[in-house]
């Protein structure tokens, strides 16, 4: 058995598996914490530990499949440009609540972590996981994080956001699709604008639109901001 | 031959992306300067979006899907994570909480001011 386990057919199939169960449940139950991703990835992590198979057997296929990210994260322009026009009519409130966002996520993830008693090592790790997991990773370590840490925490905000963007937009009455949409790409990078695509059109540009602005400005602004707190 | 067609031009500024992140330096990731390289071109008409739309249709439906191995990996990185797991698990889930509820209100009021329908609510 662990000689087909030992291969990327393995991976690759027990992800599009667990997926197809993810949706099915999701669907069905039409309950939104019934997140197909976090019911995909609790069906492999409980396969893989009852069955004693190591991460990096997974990953032979699972890489795979990580490695589509990269182009995905490129196409998200694609609805972006769709809505240029969109973009420039609004571009000051969209540009300025995206810097109020970052820089909400980086003081409020600091303030938050103190007020847990969290080691300064794990404070670091977290500061950057807003935003695209490919930045945070690279911003953690530039500030002195650990880099695989700020990883797992990064794909956490994006499945909490995922699940609890529109519930926060019901609250606060946020009602307009730029809005909409900005805050769940500032808020949760590419899960959070997964989640505004099935909003509608506009939210899911601008989701794409934050994941690039927020990213770059969490570059330069994490690691001038830390060196204010200390 | 349409899909690889596409293939090749997604890839290709993914490559690019790569390539100038090198040459510029900073901490800044090549999927990112992808995202700007394929706007440029798009806005400039070098692509068009009917050259990648079948492609990048399926990528963005499935983009969800493309995470799954990363968040499974967090059963491999959990030594920082076991010892303080519920603290990190709380700050994760407000700090969400609080930067797509402000950021979300934010953009609403300017919205609103610039529109001239009423700042005052």
């Amino acid at each position: 058995m662990t000689k087909y386990i030992d291969t990327p057919i393995f991976g690759v199939l027990i992800s599009i598996l667990a997926f197809e169960i993810g949706v099915f449940i999701n669907k069905k139950t039409k309950i939104s914490f019934f997140n197909p991703l976090l019911i995909s990835v609790t069906i492999i992590i409980s396969f893989l530990l009852i069955f004693n198979i190591d991460y990096k057997t997974y990953n032979k296929g699972g890489s795979i499949i990580s490695f589509l990210l990269g182009p995905a994260t490129v196409v998200l322009v694609v609805p972006l440009y769709k809505q240029i026009e969109n973009l420039k009519k609004n571009s000051l409130p969209i540009l300025v609540g995206i810097f109020v966002g970052v820089l909400t996520a980086i003081i409020s993830i600091y303030y938050l972590s103190k007020l847990f008693g969290l080691d300064e090592i794990i404070v670091l790790s977290l500061i950057p996981k807003s935003v695209t997991a490919a930045i945070s990773m690279e911003v953690s370590r530039e500030i002195g994080g650990v880099p695989s840490l700020t990883m797992a925490v990064t794909v956490i905000t994006g499945i909490v956001g995922n699940i609890v963007g529109p519930y926060i937009y019901k609250i606060f009455k946020i009602e307009n699709e730029i809005a909409q949409g900005i805050g769940l790409g500032n808020g949760a990078h590419a899960l959070g604008t997964a989640r505004a695509m099935e909003l509608g059109e506009v939210q899911g540009a601008m989701g794409s639109l934050s994941i690039s602005v927020a990213g770059l400005m969490t570059v330069f602004l994490a690691p001038w901001l830390v060196s204010l707190f200390n | 031959m349409k899909i690889f067609r596409q293939l090749v031009i997604i890839f290709g500024v993914l490559l690019m992306g790569h390539m100038l992140e090198n040459i510029i330096g900073l901490p800044i990731p090549g999927t990112i300067i992808g995202m700007v390289v394929l706007l440029i071109c798009l806005i400039i008409g070098v692509i068009k979006v009917d050259m990648i739309e079948d492609v990048s249709k399926f990528l963005l439906e499935n983009i969800t899907f493309f995470f799954i191995p990363a968040a499974v990996g967090i059963i491999s990185s959990s030594e920082h994570i076991k010892q303080q797991w519920l603290p990190i698990l709380m700050v994760t889930i407000l700090s969400t909480i609080i930067v797509i509820g402000v950021t979300g209100f934010i953009v609403q009021a300017l919205e609103r001011l610039q529109k001239g329908d009423g700042g005052n609510d």
